[in-house]
């Protein structure tokens, strides 16, 4: 494989300059060595450094460089450049205010998972040893645990867009549903009670959105839809 | 930039919120200390979160196990550089820190009687070398993901203050050489503030982006060693280096050692197990530095794969999907995602990757900073403190086990901490006054990038770095490229005092950012090709050409003059060197006696 030229139109705002938004038209050659989002941008910021974007692991487990791609949220260094349609449209996550060029202000969206006291209550003192789980049991964590924070579900929902300072969003109730499905636990009725609200668990219309962006394959809709059984076992 | 500089007082501060800056927290918060975190990432986004394999601990959950065991394992590993007395502390401490952290709610996967499940790792051995051992805690291959989410949830039970994407610039001391906290910069609005304290932990990381070719997050730049530097402090052995042996070919993401201690096996062009004839006990699972070097030596000798027979293969295909699906899950999707293969149908293309720094700030057990004073090479900082990568124990000496960094950072994250509390309490800190220049040397380097108006490109500077340090100080060292390695890298470092960035904006300036990364990448570069150029010997994952395997010298380690530690000075570029500590914390175990190093 060769050199190729890939064109980009991007989001970019510098508050310190800038009087409002703008696209910005820029096209970048990539090496045959460039196969991810990511590395493009790289290569781009190296042509403009004022391109400010966040970024780490660059293996998808960080979840620092969650954007949206072409109208779709997801992880710039899990997205192939290879299919990407020209040009490529990046702009910040939705729903978020945003700092500068593709950085959004994840406030509001760490503070909805902070709301879930998301950590384990277990009030009994702690034993010598580690306390049991059987392999069942753990089981009920895959597909909760591997969230990695990066908003692109919560951000891609339109309840939370509408409410993101009453509706917990997909991603604070994945994590709730974490705890509660954890044996160690003994919180369930308390975070129950913290989510039965109009706003809190049950503006979720199950739209789905965050099932299809999530990259690390998670389903939200999922645990909150379990969440809802157990409010409803438990009120009858 | 016109820089007004704020401050604010806290008991202590913590740079940095990965493992070992979450775990020396937690100590600080749960004992009352007004502390502040400054992590330059959300902590979730810290690179401990890209830890695969496991935490060691002799629990002998599955295996019968002893703490005398993994103490032989890693003196042994460390090829007898490692402090035999942090060593024997770190491997007792191991079972307290790991059964706490599965209080914290730790999702470990389970054995079938619901204990915590471990599983075989590279050089870790039962009986003295004898045979593989079961010492790996692991959460499927995400440990680190799952043990960096439950301590940044532990923290936030215990309130502790963070400040989020705050990158700190430099160390603060006085004439005196009490350290007095930092000066760090807030991202998002430029903000530049002294956090004035009696105490101060670096919890930064390690530095592996120096390496073209790494396993490392951007974000790992070594920050807490070019402050250190920059503010007098030697560092300590930074000429071992780890490449982990199966990084991604070309992409370099990590692949856990986790893979071949589930069963899997390194595979030549001629499909050849060819671990057997370097390390006929231990096999794929002998020490990293030993693999990786067998694995080059492979390539070197025409029996690499692919078309540029630049690369070996990790198989798994032999294991039955369901234990992939269930214990290297993650495995799968990264090989899927960056080397387009799936492992259940074939291998994955791997080659050795920089991955651990072994060395890093001088400390004692305890996580305090220790520097050389008189005749005491280890005399305490006063107010200074370090734990996890960047710092130097030394319990990995000249080549770090898998699975003992997360074990390393819950350890002396948590002893840092404790040790911070207990000198809190016994009132020997301090609040010392600031000198009216201490904020002069952070704003200089600031005022010097706002005012530069051309000079060299941030990304070019880096590249320069990155392929010296890989061509000059890789796998295996040449007596004339380290020579040549130097020559090159003061070069470079003269050259990254004219960096130049277009972008001077206040608000979230990445550009500024890593121009300053630079300038501690360029520290670590500097005290790594200086540290191996000057020694001599082949120890661990420093091996050179001019110090071969002989009878006089197995492997080429020469301990009757090189047992002991480097320490490079930033100031004039010197070294001196400090022993070896070979005696043990305790009566409660024998000395490991040197010994040559076979698998």
């Amino acid at each position: 494989m060769s050199k190729r030229t890939v064109k980009f139109k991007i989001y970019r705002y510098d508050p310190d300059k800038d009087a409002a938004p703008y696209m910005q038209d820029i096209s970048v050659e990539l090496d045959p060595s460039d196969k991810k989002l990511l590395d493009a941008m790289v290569r781009l910021k190296a042509k403009d450094d004022s391109l400010s974007f966040r970024r780490s692991c660059r293996e998808g487990v960080c979840g620092s460089d969650a954007i949206n791609i072409n109208g779709t949220n997801g992880l710039a260094c899990l997205t192939d450049m290879e299919g990407l349609k020209q040009p490529v449209v990046l702009r910040p996550l939705p729903g978020l205010p945003v700092i500068r060029d593709l950085i959004v202000d994840m406030t509001q969206f760490f503070k909805q998972y902070h709301s879930i006291k998301p950590y384990l209550i277990n009030n009994d003192p702690p034993p010598e040893r580690e306390r049991l789980q059987s392999p069942e049991e753990r089981e009920e964590l895959n597909g909760l645990y591997e969230c990695i924070l990066c908003a692109c579900c919560s951000t891609a929902c339109p309840s939370f867009w509408w409410n993101p300072d009453k509706f917990v969003g997909p991603s604070g109730l994945l994590n709730a549903y974490r705890f509660i499905a954890d044996t160690r636990d003994q919180a369930t009725n308390e975070r129950l009670d913290n989510l039965e609200d109009p706003y809190r668990l049950f503006r979720c219309h199950t739209i789905m959105s965050c099932v299809d962006v999530c990259p690390k394959s998670l389903n939200p809709t999922r645990a909150i839809g379990k969440i809802k059984d157990l409010m409803v076992r438990r009120a009858v | 930039m016109s820089v007004n500089v704020s401050k604010r007082t806290f008991d202590a501060v913590i740079v940095g919120a990965g493992g070992a800056g979450l775990r020396a927290a937690l100590q600080l918060s749960e004992a009352g200390l007004k502390t502040a975190v400054l992590s330059k990432v959300f902590p979730t986004r810290s690179h401990t979160v890209a830890a695969q394999g496991g935490v060691a601990a002799s629990l002998g959950n599955s295996t019968e196990d002893h703490w005398h065991w993994h103490m032989y394992d890693t003196v042994k590993g460390s090829d007898w550089l490692g402090d035999q007395d942090a060593i024997e502390f770190m491997v007792r401490k191991a079972n307290e820190v790991v059964i706490e952290l599965e209080h914290y709610g730790m999702p470990f996967d389970r054995t079938d009687n619901g204990k915590i499940y471990q599983r075989p790792f590279g050089g870790h051995s039962m009986n003295y070398g004898k045979a593989p051992v079961m010492r790996s805690c692991a959460a499927a291959d995400r440990t680190g993901h799952a043990m960096l989410h439950a301590l940044y949830q532990r923290n936030v039970r215990a309130n502790t203050q963070f400040f989020v994407e705050w990158m700190a610039l430099d160390l603060l001391r006085d004439a005196g050489g009490n350290v007095l906290g930092v000066i760090a910069l807030e991202l998002e609005t430029g903000e530049v503030s002294i956090f004035h304290t009696r105490a101060t932990v670096f919890a930064t990381g390690g530095a592996g982006r120096i390496f073209y070719s790494s396993t490392n997050a951007f974000t790992n730049t070594g920050d807490g060693l070019g402050m250190a530097a920059r503010a007098g402090i030697p560092l300590e052995d930074l000429e071992f280096w780890q490449f982990h042996p199966t990084g991604v070919a070309g992409a370099g993401v990590l692949i856990t050692e986790g893979v071949r201690g589930e069963g899997g096996m390194l595979r030549n062009a001629d499909g050849e197990r060819f671990m057997e004839r370097y390390a006929p006990n231990l096999k794929d699972l002998a020490s990293r530095d030993v693999v990786s070097r067998s694995m080059v030596t492979e390539i070197n000798e025409g029996r690499g794969c692919g078309p540029d027979k630049d690369h070996v293969m990790l198989d798994i295909t032999h294991l039955s999907p369901e234990v992939i699906m269930k214990r290297l899950p993650g495995i799968r999707e990264i090989s899927i995602r960056f080397a387009g293969v799936d492992p259940i149908k074939a291998p994955i293309p791997v080659v050795p990757t920089a991955h651990y720094q072994m060395g890093g700030i001088p400390t004692n057990y305890k996580g305090q900073v220790v520097a050389p004073k008189g005749d005491n090479p280890n005399t305490p900082v006063p107010g200074f403190y370090a734990a996890g990568e960047c710092a130097c124990a030394s319990v990995h000496g000249a080549n770090r086990l898998g699975t003992n960094s997360l074990l390393d950072l819950l350890v002396f994250g948590k002893s840092a901490g404790e040790s911070v509390v207990e000198d809190f309490k016994t009132g020997n800190l301090a609040l010392h006054p600031l000198p009216a220049d201490a904020a002069d040397q952070a704003l200089a380097r600031l005022a010097r990038l706002e005012s530069q108006r051309e000079g060299n490109a941030v990304a070019d500077v880096r590249l320069a770095m990155q392929r010296t340090m890989q061509k000059h100080a890789g796998v295996f060292r040449f007596n004339d490229l380290l020579k040549e390695g130097v020559t090159r890298i003061l070069e470079v470092a003269e050259s990254a005092k004219a960096t130049y960035i277009k972008d001077k904006s206040k608000v979230w300036n990445t550009a500024r950012q890593e121009a300053l990364e630079l300038d501690n990448q360029i520290e670590v570069a500097k005290a790594a090709m200086i540290s191996a150029e000057a020694r001599k010997e082949s120890r661990g994952a420093h091996v050179r050409d001019d110090a071969p395997n002989t009878d006089e010298h197995p492997n080429g380690r020469d301990d009757q003059n090189w047992l002991k530690h480097t320490l490079w000075f930033s100031a004039d570029n010197h070294l001196e060197y400090k022993p070896v500590n070979l005696k043990p914390m305790s009566d409660d175990v024998e000395p490991i006696a040197l010994a040559k190093r076979t698998y």
